[in-house]
């Protein structure tokens, strides 16, 4: 009777202890602790060196150059938007400066046209004021000339008239008289 | 390449373990009889929870052979030194055997190495089954937790040393290493980034890529039929924990202890009595969180897996052998499907928490 109830009693505690504190505790092993410690400490150590480090630095060095990779790229494509914008501005001068040579040369033709035409006008001018002058100066000699040709001419009618009138002394007592009635006195 | 490797490593691992069944197979077992009843399930899931000092794969009940191989046994005893291997124990854990060895008395209980007190020849229990007079020594052993954690710091050795071999030869990974290397990224810009800090994460990532890989893949090895349960010793979690809380304490800035010790902006009186619950959280309630979660999540699985392939038996008289195996095999594969889920997910809520509470002690405050 007594031995089956301590019976009892020890599967009830051992069935209730499965996982008690106690059974916690005595489960706990000091020297699987220090092992697992050493244990764990060898390997990081040994990892750290051999394989962590080689691994992050080759992922660091990777991701880097994949960075750099990228940026270049960027950089390669801005440089390339610039180059044709400067293309583009070049182009754009390159016209402006024909036009404007196109424009000079225009207007060069112009004012070598224009230049040509008053030269012209104005040596034209000049032969007909020559011209001219030399017309006038002939008219001037000529009516000149006449005035002398038209005086002797009158002189010598003059002389002549004179030398008949003055044969006559009646008659030339009238010229008197007329040239004094025509010159009044005033 | 590295598949190469790998296979050739299986292999070698393969034909070590063969080579041992060879010579240890043989030894009877003293109870001779099936695991079928609900007690005999509990003691044996239990126990498989535990550490064990040899490799053991399955015992054939019938014929009362262990296919397993042994492990060394080392232990600092009242007389310096011992080892020897635990095939010596001869599969006994009730304390039955007694090992004499350089004039210590060693015996097996529990998965417990106990030293027989002078004089004594066998064990004697008490009715709550402690043993009277003998006492626990410190065990160094290489044990099936000590052989899985350096199984997986090779693994985990040989695959990143190649991964890391890898990028002298070009910029991007070959072979195996396409697949660690994502993981090793994940964790940086997804784990320690984003929680550390741009500027302080680098020096702690050697630890926490190591914690993550160490973690996850003892957690895969546990649902592997090896039946390793490392994650599961509360000695390994409690020794992350500490290891953790050491790096965040040790390289915590000015300001974190500025704000710990002397809370500004609230009343003075309370200063002091923050000052001792943010001190009590830092070095106590944060690594117990971090240490007793993944001890919690892995023996959890553990339990449930093994107990669900265990209802092929208990529900036999119920269902019958063919309906029985039947829930047993979709109930323990869907929660295996679920525990290779819960793997990953430990390692990561570890290294997460980890690298969150590194943060919290490097950040630096420059609102003041």
């Amino acid at each position: 009777m007594v031995a089956e109830a301590v019976l009892k009693k020890i599967k009830q505690k051992k069935l209730s202890n499965l996982y008690s504190m106690e059974t916690l505790l005595n489960d706990f092993s000091v020297g699987l602790f220090v092992m697992q410690a050493v244990i764990l400490l060898i390997i990081i150590l040994l990892m750290r060196k051999f394989a962590w480090k080689p691994i992050l630095n080759a992922l660091d060095e990777r991701e880097g150059g994949i960075a750099n990779a990228l940026k270049s790229a960027e950089n390669a494509k801005l440089e390339m938007q610039n180059l044709q914008a400067d293309n583009q501005r070049l182009l754009k001068e390159a016209r402006a400066e024909r036009e404007e040579m196109l424009k000079e040369a225009r207007d060069m033709k112009n004012k070598i046209i224009e230049d040509a035409k008053t030269e012209a006008s104005d040596t034209a001018n000049k032969l007909v004021a020559q011209a001219q002058a030399s017309i006038e100066s002939e008219k001037k000699a000529a009516i000149a000339d006449l005035k002398s040709q038209v005086a002797n001419l009158s002189l010598e009618i003059a002389e002549k008239v004179v030398r008949t009138e003055l044969s006559n002394k009646d008659k030339q007592l009238q010229l008197v008289e007329t040239m004094l009635g025509e010159k009044s006195l005033n | 390449m590295v598949a190469k490797k790998s296979i050739k490593f299986i292999k070698f691992l393969v034909l070590f373990l063969v080579s041992f069944n060879g010579f240890a197979g043989g030894d009877k077992n003293p109870q001779g009889n099936t695991i079928d009843t609900p007690d005999e399930i509990r003691e044996y899931i239990s126990h498989h929870l535990k550490d064990s000092h040899d490799f053991h794969f399955f015992t054939d009940n019938a014929s009362g052979t262990h296919y397993s191989f042994p492990l060394p046994v080392i232990v600092w005893t009242s007389e310096g030194l011992k080892t020897f291997m635990s095939s010596a124990f001869h599969h006994d854990d009730a304390g039955h055997v007694v090992v004499e060895k350089g004039g210590v008395k060693l015996t097996k209980i529990h998965s417990k190495i106990y030293e027989l007190e002078s004089g004594a020849s066998s064990v004697s229990f008490d009715e709550d089954h402690h043993a009277t007079n003998a006492h626990k020594v410190l065990d160094f052993s290489i044990t099936k937790s000590v052989f899985g954690m350096l199984l997986a710091g090779l693994l985990m050795f040989l695959g990143f040393v190649a991964l890391a071999k890898s990028y002298k030869k070009g910029p991007i990974p070959t072979g195996f290493g396409r697949v660690l290397e994502p993981l090793v990224i994940y964790v940086r810009d997804d784990i320690a980034r984003p929680n550390i800090g741009d500027k302080k994460y680098r020096k702690f990532m050697g630890f926490l890529l190591t914690v993550f890989f160490f973690i996850w893949i003892l957690n895969l090895l546990g649902l592997t039929p090896l039946g390793f349960n490392v994650t599961g010793q509360i000695a390994v979690t409690v020794c992350l924990a500490i290891f953790t809380a050491i790096i965040y304490l040790f390289s915590a800035s000015k300001d974190f202890w500025a704000h710990t010790l002397w809370m500004p902006g609230v009343p003075v009186i309370l200063r002091p009595i923050l000052a001792v619950i943010e001190l009590v959280g830092f070095v106590l309630i944060k690594p117990f969180s971090l240490l007793v979660r993944l001890f919690a999540n892995m023996t959890a699985g553990h339990f449930v897996v093994m107990s669900l392939i265990a209802l092929m038996i208990t529900l036999k008289k119920d269902f019958g052998p063919i309906g029985s195996t039947g829930m047993s095999l979709v109930l323990a594969l869907f929660i295996s499907v679920i525990e290779i889920l819960v793997a990953f997910l430990q390692a990561f809520i570890f290294t997460m928490l980890s690298s969150l509470f590194i943060g919290m002690a490097v950040e630096e405050h420059d609102h003041h």
